[in-house]
């Protein structure tokens, strides 16, 4: 059986709760084609490696890197950025909550990627206590280093929502 | 990022077909080949995505063994309760590598594939310096250069790349068989004889191969022998989370009455550019006291072959204490 290679796909996916087909050239990556096709820049693009952790989203409700996922690979799975974290009447979320609170930034720019993968991080199950949310957090820099302030905030909003 | 055509495998065997040809890459988790894809590392123009064939999925018992599905992630082989219960180095060791993130992405058929963080080969093209895996007999700038991360043992004067997979060490450690599908049908291949130092690829007359899977060939999965040893997987690393290894040690151990060692295994990370089996210590072990003192001389012995280069001699040390220490984990001494 040979492969049909193609220089552009047709790709369908559900984006922050809405369907949607696009058409892309293979080797656009996730984080891309959200910015710049999109026009949802809530992902941001730190260093396009895999180092930083900015361009965190959920695919399928994992964490995952956007600048290391393409488009192509998404076909028919579910996409959330920050987004589509607010509620429909646009209250936020209980982890955008807990940040606001716990004051859990300073300049922002990696906050996005901060609470999808705290999200994930207390759905996983993994915000028990101080040590393990560093550890599962550790994807994610702050190069203000509000470490304290974030670890505060997801550990407190794991309280009040719990993981399975 | 290099342009490049993409087709989504059906099969194992189409994949295997199309591979024989030097200009297709596989794509699975995607998180080394769309960065080789940006520093110029990779070439390939077509590219066979294989995430959605389950054949290559899934974490199960065949028999006695432990059978891993290439396309497994870290964190799934991480949290398998039969990762954490028949092999908790390797599960260990996938949870202590990369980001939550990259963990949800990277396979465990990929991984051991990973290419050397060696600074002077991860730079976007054109290179100013030498760099044999780039530029094949062009030399190495990190030998003339900086070099306190690299090799220990088996290096070249045209490369002194490690290999930084942690899971590989474990898989090493652990006797596991990777499942391999080539054109000529499935072989498997011992994880402890995979990859090639620089010293053994050159004495086959191919100095820039770093592992014995051949061109076509695809990873399907691993076989892992069942084992009641304790284990432990033991990094160390410049910060306590998502950093490669300085070096890392793994190490499955049975005690006999008397806190004494009934069979012992031992493998080093991050000192040479293929996991590190001290063999000559797992001779040794048996019969050995379970003690930090009585375990130095042992490994120190297996270590004698070593050559440090200039700046990393503390590597040596290092290893010696990981392995020590591993081998006191698996043992439950400390």
């Amino acid at each position: 059986m040979t492969l049909d290679f193609a220089r552009r796909v047709e790709v369908t996916l559900r984006l922050n709760g809405r369907d949607l087909t696009t058409v892309v050239a293979p080797r656009t990556t996730l984080l891309d084609w959200l910015r710049e096709d999109v026009g949802l820049t809530g992902a941001k693009k730190g260093c396009n490696e895999g180092a930083c952790g900015t361009c965190t989203v959920l695919v399928d409700g994992r964490r995952m890197n956007g600048c290391l996922t393409l488009v192509v690979q998404c076909a028919g799975r579910s996409v959330t950025t920050v987004e589509g974290l607010a509620g429909a009447g646009g209250e936020l979320h209980p982890v955008q909550q807990a940040f606001a609170r716990h004051d859990a930034f300073q300049c922002g720019y990696c906050t996005p990627g901060q609470l999808l993968s705290a999200v994930a991080c207390i759905a996983e199950g993994h915000a028990a206590d101080d040590a393990s949310v560093r550890e599962w957090m550790s994807g994610n820099i702050c190069r203000c280093s509000a470490y304290p302030q974030i670890t505060a905030a997801v550990l407190a909003a794991a309280r009040e929502e719990p993981g399975r | 990022m290099r342009d490049f055509a993409y087709a989504r495998a059906g099969t194992a065997e189409s994949v295997v077909g199309t591979l024989a040809d030097p200009g297709t890459s596989v794509i699975a988790g995607g998180t080394e080949l769309l960065n080789w894809f940006r520093l110029g590392i990779a070439a390939a123009d077509n590219v066979v995505d294989i995430g959605g064939l389950d054949e290559l999925r899934g974490i199960a018992t065949d028999g006695d063994d432990l059978r891993i599905g290439a396309l497994a992630t870290l964190n799934e082989i991480g949290e398998h309760p039969l990762v954490t219960q028949a092999a908790s180095a390797l599960a260990s060791a996938c949870l202590q590598a990369a980001s939550a993130q990259i963990r949800n992405r990277a396979t465990i058929g990929g991984n051991v594939l990973q290419r050397t963080r060696c600074p002077y080969f991860r730079a976007e093209e054109p290179l100013p310096w030498p760099c044999s895996k780039r530029d094949p007999g062009s030399g190495c700038a990190s030998l003339a250069g900086r070099h306190e991360r690299q090799a220990i043992f088996g290096w070249t004067q045209d490369c002194v790349a490690v290999q930084p997979s942690d899971p590989a060490v474990a898989l090493a450690m652990l006797d596991a068989q990777a499942d391999v599908l080539g054109p000529a049908g499935p072989r498997t291949i011992p994880m402890r004889d995979f990859h090639l130092t620089q010293r053994e690829a050159a004495e086959a007359g191919q100095p820039m191969r770093e592992t014995r899977l051949e061109p076509g060939e695809l990873i399907t999965g691993y076989r892992l022998p069942a084992s009641a040893d304790g284990q432990a997987y033991v990094k160390v690393r410049e910060r306590a989370s998502y950093e490669y290894a300085i070096v890392s040690a793994a190490a499955a151990v049975r005690l006999e009455a008397g806190q004494r060692i009934a069979a012992a295994r031992v493998a080093l990370g991050s000192v040479a550019q293929r996991p590190w089996r001290l063999t000559s210590a797992e001779a040794e072990l048996p019969g050995t006291p379970l003690t930090r003192e009585a375990l130095i001389p042992v490994i120190e012995r297996a270590m004698a072959d070593a050559a440090p280069l200039p700046q990393n001699g503390f590597k040596v040390t290092m290893a010696r204490n990981a392995a020590v220490r591993a081998l006191l984990t698996a043992g439950g001494a400390s």
